[in-house]
């Protein structure tokens, strides 16, 4: 087996390509999510029809970031894939005990302010990248 | 599971990355298969078979004592 062939490894290469395109989806989701939340205050007034088509493209851009994303899971390898699954399971969990919980800390007054959904995401996040992080050590 | 795929390797002279080119797997994938810490599947074992040209148990050997 040459070096070239190794280069050529079309499992690197296919993963390379369906990084860049979840990538590419992520950042438009992104982009049209800012777009949803901001424009209609600052740029078009509220003007219904345009906040509707601005809520529609971003859940349309929001669904092919998703299908980018399965594509990406499924191409990995049996190894990678077990990690992220495991990862995706342990931010769901936490995000679900954890998320509850912080939602009935409001009702029984144990904290004044109103808990944020972004909040959950946010630990989600992190959960997830701290898991996966975790799940490559464990395999190293 | 033991395995004898470094031993494979070596003979042959390839790297991980070129072992993990031609199974069509991530090189940290086969990193962690030669050190025992990942179990490959039946499909992947039967690949990295059909590759050495031998058969599967004289790759992969499982180590619970049989009777």
């Amino acid at each position: 087996m040459s070096k070239q062939e190794c280069e050529n490894n079309s499992y690197q290469s296919k993963n390379n390509a369906n990084t860049i395109t979840l990538r590419n989806w992520t950042f438009a989701w992104v982009i049209t999510m800012a777009i949803a939340a901001f424009a209609p205050k600052f740029i078009w007034d509220f003007n219904t029809a345009l906040t509707i088509t601005a809520m529609l493209i971003n859940l349309a851009v929001g669904f092919r970031m998703l299908i980018a994303n399965r594509t990406y899971l499924r191409d990995l390898d049996e190894m990678q894939q077990k990690i992220l699954l495991e990862a995706m399971a342990l931010a769901l969990g936490v995000g679900l005990v954890v998320g509850l919980s912080y939602e009935l800390l409001e009702d029984i007054k144990l904290i004044t302010y109103q808990p944020e959904i972004p909040h959950v995401v946010i630990l989600m996040g992190i959960t997830y990248l701290i898991a996966v992080f975790s799940g490559y050590r464990k395999y190293q | 599971m033991k395995n004898r795929l470094k031993v494979l390797r070596a003979e042959r002279d390839w790297t991980q990355a070129q072992l993990a080119s031609a199974l069509e797997v991530s090189r940290q994938t086969i990193n962690a298969i030669e050190k025992g810490k990942f179990a490959p599947s039946l499909p992947l074992a039967f690949k990295a078979a059909r590759l050495f040209n031998l058969a599967i148990e004289d790759i992969f050997q499982d180590e619970v004592e049989t009777v």
